[in-house]
């Protein structure tokens, strides 16, 4: 018994050594160029302030229950984006789109949300986020069923598509959802929409959702059929088509189900803390997203740690640069480079001397060899 | 010890040259298993030496330790009898020695020339590449091996014989002096094979040192001066041509007796279940590849498609498989039209298929064993219950697939990619093999070992006594001729020539594959 959670525990590891080691080589050195930028600042040359600095980071991220909400509320649209990225990842599907879905998620939430503004709690909630899924998920039918039925590729497709719609709910929270009695465009009230809090003052529904997802996109991948399908078609659309799957089939239900998570993040994110869409909102949880589904390598558990890791980044950083004004920004510098060594592992494994089973990040091969092989055939 | 005692042994072998590579104590362990268990193998001056093995047997991690590949466990390497060490295959080439690989490592886009020199260019000053230079030496390389290649042309555009000779070349060009072959022939039709061992008999002429990895009984006797036979990582014997048999050589890499000819017995063949009519089918290029076939195939018998690759042959098998859309013509299975039938639905009629590339089609390398046994069946019952999958039946289903069919794998678990060739080619067999109504067989041995062909033809003839209609489809004549009860040639799209296996001849379907007459 012991032995096996034994292995179980040492083949976790092998599979985890090189993320936590990019973690730990991003971290040092972001702590370099903290010291060297503190020259350059009121404080003065400061050999100490990193340490300082990551520890505000860590007290701002988990020092206590506010901190550690704060950690988990941050996490859970990254958590939803990620698994969209992974899904895809696990189709062949490298689908960019997800921060445009996000933004279709988010203003579908917040229109139908404050329509919903006066119904009975559970009544609003549900549809709101359902409206949010759908939005997302038909965004992503579009890239999806373009490349399946014309091989368009979708990494194309979708960033085209993200621009499209930024600036096409620009135009309909300015026009068509303006609501009235605002000095800005922006849409009313949510309401009872609102994602109930759970905990404390801000944990809300949209954490144990997500959360859910995560297990429930781990049991759709290794559990069900539909899970085989869309890992045969990205591991070999070729021998996928001989077992008799359709690849243009998978590929447009997963780009849907993908664009289905994207918008859920957008939706959880209008409806747990943003409350109102309004030109201009962020959609970095987009990007961070691609960010998260690499460092999770694409596997659904992977990738709730990497959510979590990168929610208390961002929890923890105003601490951070309140006490010790190392600026919020140092965060996207520590994300860039944990995704740097994660592409280039080679580094970190002369750095570290490790031996541990290569990377295979889905999304670095689906890129090149998507590109490579062009569109699937009908 | 003293300079004295150690220069006896040496004195004893000096009137040879030492060997000119010379293998001792080789061993490699991977996890579970023992690749090379202590390996000795010696290479003179001017031969050509055949290392023997089924797959799996472990020449190809001897040959990769040697091309600096993976790095021993144990063991030494001498070369010109100096000990070396090969760290890389940059070490290995410095060394002289050349390794041309069973899948060809050349740049379709390429001309020859560029193929060639690529990684070791001549440079015409510090940017331009001395592309007349280079296209001189590779002419008068391949005038010293007797064959004629333009170094302008496109690699894409060449045939695979003539694919082969460039990478025969590439590795001369590097001033190989050791040159090891890794199942050279698998690919070629019999002339190529032929022209292919002219030039290895002439390198061996000129005082190269050649390593020729097979399982094919016959070349090997041929081409071989000596012979080492490895079976599951050891050395079992070495044999010259002339003091052995296929016979014994099979034994030898088998491990027990094996029966080269397969005992078909006689066919009872019922009512038609495959009916192909007028088919027209286009391949990737949209040129029409497959044109106007007309095809038979009853209850309990084989049909055997004979042709040279690239006849139409894989393209007629996948519209009948749904992969491909015909053009024109009919499909019937069993008296119902199934022309624009998708893959499922022609599963779904009872047709098994082994397609030709194992690794493409066959399966999806990076899943488990397991995974790849309920590939064509992962939907149903009891592999799936509802859209939830079983693991505990597919492991069930796998664990019997594996015994029955002898995969040599440490459990359903690992990943396909694991496998050997051989046992990759098991693996979508015993998958394959069924109750089907019929059965098809695309190259259902092509590179893979005599223990294991043996074992595939009888399972096949199994399949017909059952009553499956079998439709086999080779470039290799003799397996068409020793299973099929009614022969097929197709020549460039067309059937050029239909035979019983009782008056079928050997010469006579030659002809028609090459030529498409017979006269």
């Amino acid at each position: 018994m012991i032995a096996a959670v034994r292995a179980r525990l040492a083949s976790w590891w092998r599979v985890a050594t090189l993320p936590v080691l990019a973690i730990v080589l991003a971290l040092a050195i972001a702590a370099v160029i903290i010291v060297a930028s503190s020259a350059f600042t009121g404080t003065g040359f400061f050999p100490l302030l990193p340490i300082y600095a990551y520890g505000n980071l860590f007290a701002g991220a988990f020092g206590s229950d506010i901190a550690l909400n704060n950690t988990l509320v941050a996490a859970a649209p990254l958590m939803l984006g990620g698994l969209a990225i992974g899904l895809g990842f696990k189709a062949g599907l490298f689908n960019i789109g997800v921060a445009g879905q996000f933004l279709a998620g988010a203003f579908a939430a917040a229109v139908v949300g404050s329509s919903l503004a006066t119904a009975p709690v559970p009544v609003a909630v549900a549809v709101s986020l359902v409206a949010g899924g759908l939005a997302g998920a038909a965004l992503g039918a579009i890239p999806g069923f373009l490349k399946a039925r014309t091989g368009a590729h979708e990494v194309v497709t979708t960033i085209m598509l993200n621009n499209a719609t930024a600036l096409l709910l620009a135009w309909a929270v300015t026009d068509l959802a303006r609501a009235p009695g605002f000095t800005f465009p922006r849409t009313g009230d949510i309401g009872t929409s609102a994602l109930p809090v759970l905990l404390g003052r801000n944990l809300h529904l949209g954490v144990p959702l997500a959360f859910a997802a995560v297990f429930l996109i781990r049991w759709l991948l290794d559990r069900t059929t539909l899970g085989f399908e869309i890992r045969a078609v990205g591991a070999n659309p070729n021998a996928a088509r001989y077992a008799g799957i359709s690849p243009l089939r998978i590929v447009t239900l997963t780009m849907s189900l993908s664009g289905l998570l994207g918008g859920l993040a957008g939706a959880v994110q209008m409806l747990g803390v943003i409350g109102f869409y309004a030109s201009g909102i962020s959609a970095s949880v987009g990007f961070d997203s691609i960010a998260v589904a690499l460092l999770g390598r694409s596997d659904p558990i992977g990738i709730l740690f990497a959510a979590l890791l990168f929610g208390a980044f961002r929890a923890g950083a105003p601490l951070m640069q309140i006490t010790t004004q190392v600026p919020i920004e140092i965060i996207d510098i520590i994300q860039a480079l944990i995704i740097l060594f994660l592409a280039a592992e080679l580094i970190v494994r002369r750095v570290f001397r490790v031996r541990a089973r290569p990377l295979e990040i889905e999304g670095a091969t689906t890129v090149t060899r998507t590109w490579a092989e062009g569109s699937v055939r009908t | 010890m003293s300079e004295g005692e150690r220069a006896v042994p040496g004195a004893a072998r000096s009137s040879l040259p030492p060997p000119a590579l010379e293998m001792r104590g080789i061993t490699k362990r991977f996890p579970g298993t023992l690749a090379n268990d202590h390996i000795d193998l010696e290479v003179r001056p001017g031969e050509i030496h055949a290392l023997l093995g089924e797959n799996g047997a472990g020449k190809t991690t001897l040959m990769n330790i040697l091309y600096g590949l993976i790095s021993p466990d144990e063991g030494e390497i001498r070369i010109d009898g100096e000990p070396v060490a090969i760290r890389d295959p940059a070490d290995a080439i410095a060394r002289g020695i050349g390794m041309v690989h069973q899948h060809f490592m050349l740049v379709p886009v390429l001309t020859v020339a560029e193929n060639v020199v690529l990684g070791a260019e001549i440079m015409h000053g510090p940017v331009l590449l001395d592309q007349a230079g280079a296209a001189k030496r590779i002419r008068s390389l391949a005038e010293q091996l007797g064959f004629t290649i333009d170094p302008n042309a496109r690699v894409e555009q060449l045939s695979v014989g003539q694919q082969q000779r460039i990478e025969i070349l590439k590795a001369l060009y590097r001033r190989a002096r050791i040159l090891v072959l890794d199942e050279p022939t698998a690919v070629l039709t019999p002339q190529e094979t032929e022209e292919i061992f002219a030039v290895l008999r002439r390198l061996r002429d000129e005082g190269a040192s050649i390593v020729f990895i097979s399982h094919k009984l016959d070349e090997v006797l041929r081409i071989a001066d000596r012979i080492t036979v490895i079976r599951r990582g050891r050395v079992v014997g070495e044999r010259v041509p002339a003091a052995t048999t296929e016979q014994e050589l099979a034994d030898l890499m088998v491990g027990r007796s094996v029966s080269l000819r397969v005992d078909r017995g006689v066919a009872h063949p019922g009512e038609v279940v495959l009916e192909v009519r007028g088919l027209h089918v286009r391949d990737d290029r949209r040129h029409e590849v497959v044109r106007g076939v007309d095809l038979d195939v009853r209850h309990g018998e084989i049909v055997g498609v004979a042709g040279v690759a690239g006849n139409g042959q894989e393209e007629l098998v996948e519209a009948i498989v749904g992969l491909r859309r015909p053009s024109a013509g009919r499909i019937m299975l069993r008296g119902r039209d199934r022309t624009t039938a998708s893959p499922r639905e022609v599963r779904a009629a009872g047709v098994g298929y082994v397609p030709a590339d194992r690794q493409r089609y066959g399966l999806v390398l990076s899943f488990t064993v397991g995974d790849n046994c309920v590939l064509t069946e992962y939907r149903k019952a009891p592999y799936a219950r509802g859209v939830v999958r079983d693991e505990r039946a597919i492991r069930r289903r796998a664990e019997e697939l594996i015994a029955e069919y002898d995969v040599r794998t440490p459990g359903p678990g690992v990943r396909a990619s694991t496998l050997s060739g051989g046992n990759q080619q098991k693996l979508v067999v015993a998958r394959e093999f069924g109750d089907d109504e019929l059965l098809i067989l695309d190259q259902p041995t092509r590179g893979i070992d005599v223990g294991s062909t043996e074992f595939i033809h009888k399972q096949a003839i199994a399949q017909r006594d059952a009553g499956t209609a079998v439709l086999l489809v080779s470039a290799d004549l003799d397996e068409v001729l020793e299973l099929s009860d009614r022969v097929v040639v197709i020549h460039r799209g067309r059937v050029v020539g239909e035979f019983d296996a009782a008056s079928a001849e050997r010469e006579r379907i030659g002809l028609l594959m090459a030529r498409g007459v017979a006269a």
